[in-house]
């Protein structure tokens, strides 16, 4: 996991700094090849590669924070648990469909000693894997396996971490005969009646109710370039404007980043990334989330199971804007 | 009178009733199923709770009518009309969503997308939330949300049942991620409903998808449809794109949902009023209309046969 290696996968405002970088390369080549000293010259391009990145990443457009979000190589759900856990086993089903939907993965981990319930969405490393993952979108198998790990979690008084990261649920005829929007819905309900600390954090793309759909809790987090969306920007741009190609015009309409979120009063925390955005440096991401967690872990279980059920309710129950005008 | 002349005549009279016939579809004198096209008295029709009576199409009804057949006259006390939507995010497409909440204010004289209160059905004390299509396709955004929340918690303190008419096509964009959230707001005042042991009837009605029927619509303890109504979570298109396949026919119909184990009970419209006394009344076994009061203290343990006022 967390492959460093591979040549990175180059995203197109991401362009003026490959060739910036090349250009150093080059330099570099030259310098050996003619036996030169050059490294000032180095230095300065590469004070300017640092800032330039930087820039870039300090001013993504909603449309570009979204193609972040998606990024082939951001790790997952299962890169983080394995990353920052002692122990971890998975665990396998909803004991009613009759599948085990890889999509939404789950399990029992050990964090800094402590056992806890995690569980999120899955997409692929690559193409074979994001096939077998459904490329992240859960059936309601997935969601009925999430409750029911959140179930045990609230018999054992473990608490429930979730991370978020689904283009959206299945739309296929098997997950709508199977009850789909059934299958969400009891979470949302139930999530409400769980006694134990419950931690979301969206790790990539929030795909609208399929997101939700293991995203109530005590907190919600970002991560700075993750995006949370009522609709695709895609679908979103279809229907309002019918016409697709205006993804980045709905993506910026639509405030998906987590500081428009953060400002609706949505969410509780913006997660730094690492410059480059997490994929850059999985590992430093992974502490980053970590400590963010274990934070929030220890103030959530200073309360007492009244106190967080009602802060839960009382965290969604305010969320709205509208006017009241005198009768 | 030459042959010719007798047709354009013909024709010219022929034209004159067809315009006739039209002023008397827009007086509303007159209504045609989309159905089957045949034209009823729409007296008739909404005698019969304006379902065809030639075919037994339910034709869409709105707020107002919903309440009128569902609520014992002169017992309709709504809630909440003072709560306005705004424009939170500023939101433009092709048009402001500013202009767009004027726009259907303006042709349908409604606030938003729901209506809710406390009525008497059959003499039964209920909180009906009725959603209105006409409104931005019914769509959830703060003001829907917002007024059901109050509703069901409202319902809660006064021990009463909950029963919403759904008609939605989902999460209202325009208002981004405060609509989705508002299906897990919904989600939490019907969790602690449900803890008070009361009982929560949701209506699918034509059409109750995506983010509505991923929260409230798929909730209820028994859930009630109108036939053939369209219920699902994605849209029959999206699926068909997904699958890159033709659909069954019956696909994300009531008759579907049935089939599939996620309804209750399809009930026809003329139906529905009586259905839905007869299941609230057979979860009050101890006593008949009006419902005495049971105070939030007491505990759920106390509610037994003993407590029953004479």
């Amino acid at each position: 996991m967390l492959n460093t290696d591979r040549k990175p996968l180059l995203l197109d405002f991401e362009k003026p700094l490959a060739d910036l970088e090349n250009r150093i390369a080059q330099v570099r080549e030259l310098a050996e090849e003619n036996e030169v000293d050059v490294s000032d010259q180095i230095r300065d391009l590469e004070a300017r590669a640092t800032q330039l990145r930087q820039e870039i990443f300090q001013n993504l457009t909603p449309a570009q924070r979204l193609q972040v979000a998606r990024h082939p190589r951001r790790p997952s759900t299962l890169d983080y648990i394995q990353a920052m856990t002692d122990e971890w086993i998975e665990l396998h089903g909803d004991r009613m469909t009759g599948t085990d939907d890889k999509a939404l993965v789950g399990g029992i981990a050990r964090l800094e000693g402590r056992p806890v319930v995690m569980l999120g969405h899955q997409k692929g490393r690559d193409t074979k894997d994001n096939v077998a993952r459904n490329f992240g979108m859960a059936s309601p198998g997935g969601y009925r396996k999430a409750m029911r790990l959140m179930d045990h979690a609230n018999r054992f008084g473990m608490p429930i971490l979730t991370f978020i990261d689904t283009p959206g649920a299945y739309a296929g005829l098997e997950a709508e005969r199977l009850g789909q929007g059934e299958a969400i819905a009891f979470n949302l309900r139930e999530m409400f009646r769980l006694e134990v600390p419950i931690i979301c954090t969206v790790i990539g793309e929030g795909g609208s109710g399929g997101a939700l759909g293991i995203g109530v809790g005590d907190r919600l987090m970002m991560f700075e370039h993750s995006v949370y969306t009522v609709a695709s920007p895609e679908a979103c741009a279809a229907i309002l404007w019918k016409d697709a190609s205006k993804a980045p015009q709905a993506a910026e309409a639509l405030k998906i980043t987590a500081q428009d979120l953060k400002n609706l009063g949505i969410l509780d925390q913006i997660l730094p990334e690492p410059i480059g955005g997490a994929h850059a440096d999985p590992l430093q991401t992974t502490e980053i989330l970590k400590t963010a967690l274990l934070e929030n872990l220890e103030e959530l279980t200073k309360l007492t199971h009244a106190q967080r059920r009602e802060l839960r309710y009382q965290k969604f129950r305010r969320i709205g804007m509208y006017t009241e005008v005198p009768a | 009178m030459s042959l010719f002349d007798w047709f354009a005549n013909r024709r010219k009279s022929g034209a004159t009733q067809k315009d006739r016939q039209e002023r008397e579809i827009a007086d509303g004198l007159w209504s045609k199923c989309p159905q089957c096209g045949v034209l009823t008295y729409t007296k008739d029709l909404r005698h019969n709770q304006m379902v065809c009576l030639e075919c037994g199409h339910h034709l869409r009804i709105f707020g107002d009518e919903r309440v009128r057949q569902l609520i014992d006259q002169g017992t309709w006390r709504s809630l909440d009309d003072h709560i306005r939507p705004t424009d939170p995010l500023n939101f433009r497409d092709r048009k402001s969503y500013g202009d767009r909440l004027r726009e259907t204010h303006d042709k349908t004289g409604l606030t938003d997308a729901v209506l809710t209160g406390l009525g008497q059905l059959e003499g039964l004390p209920v909180a009906l939330g009725v959603m209105d299509f006409r409104f931005m396709g019914g769509s959830m955004g703060s003001v829907v949300g917002e007024k059901l929340t109050r509703l069901i918690e409202r319902a809660t303190r006064e021990r009463l049942p909950v029963i919403i008419v759904c008609a939605s096509g989902g999460a209202r964009m325009q208002e981004g991620m405060l609509s989705l959230m508002q299906m897990a707001k919904i989600s939490a005042a019907l969790e602690r409903h449900r803890e008070a042991r009361l009982l929560y009837i949701p209506v699918l009605t034509h059409p109750t998808t995506g983010g509505v029927t991923a929260s409230f619509a798929m909730l209820g303890d028994i859930i009630v449809a109108e036939p053939k109504a369209t219920i699902g979570f994605a849209g029959r298109r999206v699926v068909e794109q997904t699958l890159r396949e033709k659909l069954p026919d019956d696909f994300q119909t009531s008759e579907y949902l049935l089939e599939h184990g996620f309804v209750d009970t399809i009930v026809p419209r003329p139906q529905l009023k009586k259905t839905l006394a007869q299941l609230i009344s057979l979860h009050q076994p101890y006593h008949h209309t009006p419902a005495f009061h049971v105070p939030d203290t007491l505990p759920i343990k106390t509610m037994t046969p003993e407590m029953t006022p004479e």
